[in-house]
């Protein structure tokens, strides 16, 4: 099971009402490599992982929920106090026919959320490298949006989950030596 | 919707709690791949209890931070009061 925590992973500032930066984040809520995809990838993938490996898909896939609520936490506040005429200007005016000021899970180009954007190929090492491939797509978003803004209360959060995908590419590259490893070892016996 | 008000000493508490968890977070997955390193290990047993004593800090305090029986409630009901985390 899991249990909520009522707290953020890590601090979210915001200071301005700024609806065009929410636009871009909205890419790591409901985008191919977003935070949603990201956790609902690894956590169904684990079923069928070889045990040394399901821990470490539970505890990334249960992190990438934080970091999925910190995302959330920045477009909230982006957008709460933005006027309908303020989203239009920032091309939410879509969302805002759909949404209202309710968040979903699109992308920055407002395409909705697709099990099409993830895989569980049952075969470890495939999905392992698909992992690291989406952490390595997730960070790069992440400096994509770091350089759209000037925002530094913003930028500061977006660093630290940048920081984290690098994290989580590096134990998933280990996590596939593990199985190799392994694999050799029980072709030895 | 709106913002609630909350103490400099709610931050303060926040911080450093968020700080300890992070520690353990990291260690945890460190150790999901190096489940043999002691070192790691004997960090993660002293950052732990260093988490416990803050969270039992800040929920004396500002209310529990876990749900369904994970942290003590006291005499009044206060899961479902506010600040959520996206509001402070």
């Amino acid at each position: 099971m899991w249990i909520y925590e009522k707290k953020l992973q890590y601090p979210v500032r915001v200071s301005k009402c700024d609806p065009r930066l929410a636009k871009f984040l909205i890419e790591q809520y409901g985008g191919a490599d977003g935070e949603l995809a990201a956790a609902l990838r690894y956590l169904n993938q684990r079923y069928t992982i070889p045990d040394k490996v399901i821990g470490l898909l539970t505890d990334i896939g249960t992190e990438e929920f934080a970091h999925l609520e910190m995302i959330a936490t920045m477009v909230y506040k982006l957008t709460k106090d933005a006027t309908p005429e303020q989203l239009k200007q920032a091309g939410l005016a879509e969302h805002y026919v759909d949404h209202g000021s309710a968040l979903f899970y699109h992308n920055a180009a407002g395409n909705p959320w697709t099990a099409t954007y993830i895989q569980a190929k049952g075969d470890p090492i495939a999905d392992l490298y698909e992992d690291i491939a989406a952490e390595e797509k997730a960070r790069a978003t992440y400096e994509h949006i770091i350089n759209l803004t000037d925002d530094v209360d913003i930028q500061d959060s977006l660093k630290f989950l940048r920081e984290r995908e690098i994290v989580h590419a590096l134990r998933f590259r280990e996590a596939v030596e593990m199985l190799k490893e392994y694999q050799t070892e029980k072709k030895a016996f | 919707m709106t913002t609630p008000q909350v103490p400099k000493e709610y931050y303060r508490y926040l911080h450093e709690l968020q700080a300890m968890d992070f520690v353990c977070l990291e260690l945890s997955l460190y150790l999901d791949t190096h489940p043999d390193d002691q070192q790691a290990i004997a960090q993660f047993n002293q950052f732990q209890r260093r988490k416990q004593v803050l969270s039992q800090q800040f929920e004396a305090n500002f209310g529990p931070l876990k749900e369904y029986g994970n942290s003590p409630i006291g005499h009044r009901w206060t899961w479902s009061v506010g600040p959520w985390p996206w509001q402070v």
